[in-house]
């Protein structure tokens, strides 16, 4: 773990907008103080030497599942739209995309 | 540097086929193309609160399949990340894919470039979800946007190749090749103009002769044979312009504009990406049961190359119609089940090739109403004298408008070739008597107006007369 | 003594002898509910819809055509399970409004045993947090004492069952979300082994620590709850196959022979005296039932929080991206083009400590950080479950302080972010390990706040955990006792 962390502000803000969250100036100020004492805690992990332990996603055995390729319903358009913000015909509006 | 500078283009693809199943990757929702918007979803595929994704099994085996196809290393155990990246068509911020642990890794695809073939290496190939679509149509939308969710979640396999690739030309000739392989193995429609294939191409230039590659370009939205041709040659074109005249190649995402014809920046696509790829929680490791993969291996069907080398070594075809005859899968098929109807590989190939394609005008095999049986059954008829290669026309002609079986044809329309010396007899006297003085040749030395006389007892019998039946019996009554 | 404050064994008994019906302990609950208002346990209630079930209950009731134990029982959801046609926003903005278009699956198992829904219940915000602050609606207090936080992230839940507004309740356990507010408010709580419950349909926080578990009364209640929803789920790929035991027939078979783990890095100096005697005292019970204590190792204890909160918020930034105006929740568009569009729905949608969650995944996860942070921490949390493995080839059952202290002032810890997380400094390692454990109450202070202990189990032993569980309280009072009379 980088010893150069705790993490300065402009990090912050170029990973608030990597996570597309507006901050605002005090947010952004208090985000920076959080984080640097966060990640100073959880440097805490170096006092290990891990380098040949393997890595664990799920700490359960859990075997491959895999589902016939049959055809399920889908579910019907109005239910599908009913929580939409923006409705444009059949589809969910957003601000215009140019590529 | 100077103008004269000749320079090499270093060529990777990155094919996305869509795989050929009834439903998407995580969720039961159909694949079928042409749905209207947001019918084919359900909370799964439109990535609503509190759903999670579960495999799909026919999906699994089309890609171990490609990787058969494509001589790849199988991995019994493979792993499912998350690229998280935020797009309206991309429903939960981050598509499901295979990172650093891919189902297959190290193949090969041989092609052909002007009567040489060459060898392109496949680095990888992964399993992942489509996106959705966003549509601009300014009829619906005005000045916005709206996402269609039907193709969100379709299965697609990403195959990469090796920056083997030199020439625009090759590359359309690995697409070719690589179209055709997966129709073959029955892993991908290849319908480019549905989206079923595409490709993205990884584009770098550096000087004749020179070892280190060149800064690339990545070009997205190829969906056709000729595009492939043409953007990459547009894209060659604008980096060596741009290094002679003292610029640099950055290294970005560009879009092929198959209108304006050439490659443009993608805004979108601007901001340096950093896809934060990890592990995904909700999958357990891809781990293929034992003997899966050798299983599929077995009953993987002949590819286009062996097929080739078996039409041209084994059935002794001419190389020119091998290859029209493997071009396609489908018709490959059809002439092999004509071939298991009845042996005789030249007549069957010669039907095949100038009736059953040219009649095709375009359509694929499937679309006509008989099967490949049918032509062996129709050979078959003709080589044991049940017709003549004249009704054969006829039955052929019946066969493309109504279908049916050849023989029942025949039967139906009284056509069975006369083979009774008693029935013939009559009518080559007829003609005899009619025609003394082709007779008097005959006698006379002339042996070739024989022909004519056969003919007109043909004729006579309305083609129903065996020729050789026929030409028998003149010659004996002729004193020949 | 008041309907609300039976559990449900003790109603499903009255129902069946019937004294009481479904409509009537419904209207016991919603009475109770609106007594107890000023705690915050609901976030939305559907009283008309629970009578109705309740009186489709009654009828079944009538025909002799019970769905099973559970049948015509009250209960209440944490707001983070997706209910069909009801409010589902896991006490967040950014899904204010969102009317859940399906039904989980542990929803739809409990519906098809007949149980009554009387609403939502309030949680922290996307499960994140130890004290129900974080909730973006309004906080919920402890019902033992309204100043005090009832713990989190399934503080409403906790409070729910604990003040009688309802008689059992789901929560959902990423790093002791169950078991800590269940040990704050007095009553028993479960987080089952990972993979034992469908996760479908419930609001992902952390996908491979999440898991769904029994909020109840007593340790039979519990029991039964858990019969109810375990199971394999096709669509969930990550529940278990495993085949799933009857949780009732042992319950009362009691610990003699039955060897309990005590793990010295859960005796810590500094921790509050009063849950260390309450722990020390439960433990000296166990002796005398027959049970004989073992000294456990649990070495990597303490890189637990480091780990958890690593691990937890690498994938909530993930499972969070998703809420993002376009195809439901609360959109805020400045009108400046998609990226502005984002960067406020979220920025406006997400409270503090959701923000700061996901900024610390998003870091974790970034080119050049990964391996040191994300990859570092599954390493360890692999020393992390090793421990256990091992603790648990000398014991059956390892029995712990569930939280370091009891219900602590709401407030108290809301200005330093590491202080909150310690709360969980007892509970994070089993979700890492994914274990099975559960907190009932072993106790109470001088002040009168519930203390409660946690007792794990091998993975899939839930049943060796319910009759450890069920031995201790059948010889104490701690579970029968009442915040509200």
């Amino acid at each position: 773990m980088s010893k150069e962390a705790p993490i300065d502000r402009a990090t912050v803000l170029h990973v608030a907008k990597l996570a597309r969250l507006t901050v605002s100036d005090a947010e952004a100020d208090a985000l920076t103080r959080d984080m640097q004492s966060i990640l100073a805690y959880v440097q805490k992990l170096d006092e290990l030497d891990v380098k040949d332990v393997p890595a664990t996603s799920h700490a359960v055995h859990l075997d491959t599942l895999l589902r016939p390729d049959d055809v399920r319903p889908s579910m019907p358009l109005e239910k599908v739209m009913s929580n939409s913000p923006e409705r444009i015909g059949d589809g969910f509006g957003v601000p215009k995309i140019i590529e | 540097m100077s103008n004269e500078i000749e320079f090499e283009p270093v060529i990777g693809l990155e094919v996305h086929a869509q795989l050929a199943t009834n439903t998407k990757l995580f969720c039961g929702c159909s694949t079928a193309f042409g749905a209207p918007p947001n019918t084919n979803v359900c909370e799964v595929c439109t990535g609503m609160p509190g759903v999670l994704p579960v495999l799909n099994a026919k999906a699994v085996e089309l890609a171990v399949r490609a990787g058969h196809g494509l001589k790849c290393t199988v991995h019994e155990r493979s792993q499912w990340s998350r690229k998280n990246y935020f797009y309206p068509d991309l429903p939960k911020g981050y598509q499901i894919s295979q990172y650093d642990k891919p189902i297959c890794t190290g193949g090969k695809l041989d092609i052909e470039v002007d009567g040489q073939t060459m060898t392109v290496g496949i680095t990888r190939i992964h399993m992942e979800e489509d996106a959705g679509k966003n549509v601009h149509d300014d009829m619906v939308a005005g000045a916005r946007s709206y996402v269609d969710f039907n193709r969100s979640s379709v299965p697609l396999i990403e195959i990469v190749s090796e920056p083997d690739i030199r020439s625009s030309a090759q590359a359309a000739a690995y697409m070719k090749a690589m179209r055709q392989l997966l129709r073959y193995l029955g892993v991908c429609d290849g319908n480019m103009e549905e989206g079923s294939l595409r490709c993205d191409a990884n584009v770098s230039i550096r000087p004749k002769g020179e070892s280190k590659f060149g800064t690339r370009a990545e070009i997205k939205n190829i969906n056709s044979f000729r595009f492939v041709q043409q953007a990459i040659d547009y894209e060659i074109e604008r980096q060596a312009d741009l290094i002679r005249s003292g610029g640099k190649v950055v290294q970005e995402t560009r879009l092929w504009d198959s209108q304006a014809k050439t490659t443009r920046s993608m805004r979108s696509k601007e901001e340096a990406h950093d896809y934060r790829y990890f592990p995904e929680p909700d999958l357990p490791d891809l781990v293929l049961e034992p003997g899966f993969k050798d299983r599929i291996a077995k009953e993987l069907p002949e590819l286009p190359s062996d097929k080739l080398d078996r039409y041209i070594n084994t059935l002794g075809l001419s190389a020119y119609d091998a290859r029209i005859l493997t071009e396609d899968a489908e018709v490959a098929a059809f002439f092999d089940s004509a071939l298991a109807a009845h042996d005789n590989t030249k007549s069957i190939a010669n039907w095949v090739i100038n009736d059953v394609l040219r009649e095709l005008k375009g359509n694929g095999i499937d679309s006509l109403k008989f099967k490949g049986a049918a032509i062996g059954e129709l050979v078959k008829l003709v080589d044991t004298n049940v017709i003549s290669g004249k009704i054969a026309k006829d039955v052929f002609a019946e066969l493309m408008v109504n279908g049916g079986s050849p023989k029942a044809i025949v039967d139906a329309k009284g056509w069975v070739q006369v083979t009774d010396t008693g029935a013939i007899e009559p009518i080559v006297d007829k003609i005899l008597a009619a025609n003394a003085e082709s007779v008097e040749k005959y006698k006379a030395g002339k042996t070739n107006v024989i022909g004519f006389l056969v003919g007109l007892v043909m004729k006579e019998s309305k083609g129903k007369a065996n020729p050789a039946m026929v030409n028998e019996l003149l010659k004996k009554k002729l004193g020949g | 003594m008041d309907l609300a404050n039976l559990t449900v064994h003790e109603l499903a008994k009255q129902l069946d002898e019937g004294k009481v019906t479904s409509r009537q302990a419904t209207d016991a609950c919603l009475q109770r509910l609106e007594k107890t208002a000023g705690l915050g346990a609901y976030l939305h209630v559907d009283a008309e819809g629970a009578k109705k079930q309740a009186a489709a209950a009654d009828e079944r009731r009538a025909k002799k055509a019970l769905k099973g134990p559970l049948d015509g029982v009250p209960i209440a959801l944490k707001d983070i399970f997706l209910t069909e046609g009801l409010p589902t926003t896991c006490a967040s903005r950014i899904l204010e409004g969102f009317i859940a278009p399906y039904d989980g699956t542990a929803v739809r198992k409990l519906k098809d045993a007949g149980t009554v829904l009387l609403g939502k219940l309030n949680m922290d915000e996307f499960a994140m947090g130890s004290s129900n602050e974080h909730s973006a609606y309004q906080p919920a207090k402890n019902p033992w004492d309204a100043t005090r936080v009832p713990g989190g992230s399934s503080g409403g839940s906790a409070v729910a069952v604990a003040a009688g507004s309802c008689f059992m309740t789901l929560g959902t356990d990423t790093g002791g979300s169950i078991r800590q507010p269940a040990a704050l408010t007095g009553i028993v709580g479960l987080k089952p082994t990972y993979g034992r419950v469908s996760r479908y349909g419930v609001i992902a926080f952390a996908s491979s620590l999440d898991q769904v578990g029994p909020m109840t009364k007593d340790v039979t209640d519990c029991a039964t709850m858990l019969q109810t929803i375990a199971g394999h789920d096709p669509r969930d790929s990550t529940s278990s196959t495993e085949k799933v035991p009857s949780y009732t027939e042992g319950l009362e078979k009691g610990v003699q022979g039955l060897k309990v783990g005590v793990p010295k890095q859960y005796f810590i100096d500094g921790m509050d005296p009063e849950v260390r005697a309450s722990v020390d005292a439960a433990l000296e019970s166990y002796k005398k039932l027959g049970a004989t204590l073992v000294d456990v190792d649990l070495p990597h204890t303490d890189y637990g929080i480091a780990v958890y909160y690593l691990v937890a918020t690498a994938e909530a930034s993930s499972n969070l991206a998703r809420y993002d105006g376009v195809r439901y929740g609360k959109r805020v568009d400045p009108g400046k083009g998609l990226l502005d569009m984002y960067l406020e729905t979220r920025g406006k949608g997400f409270g503090p400590e959701v923000k700061r969650r996901i900024m610390l995944g998003t870091y974790a996860l970034s080119a050049g950080y990964y391996d040191a942070y994300y990859v570092k921490a599954q390493k360890v949390r692999t020393l992390v479950a090793q421990d256990f493995k091992k603790a648990f080839e000398k014991c059956d059952v390892i029995v712990t302080p569930t939280s370091p202290t009891p219900a602590f002032k709401i407030g108290e810890n809301t200005g330093d972010p590491i202080k909150m997380y310690l709360a969980d400094v007892f509970t994070v390692a089993v979700n890492l390990a994914g274990l099975p454990g559960l907190s009932l109450p072993c106790g109470f202070s001088k002040g009168g706040l519930p203390i409660g202990m946690q007792v794990l189990g091998r993975p899939f032993d839930e049943a060796t955990i319910l009759r450890t569980a069920r031995a201790f309280e059948r010889e104490h009072d701690f579970s029968t006792r009442r915040a509200i009379s």
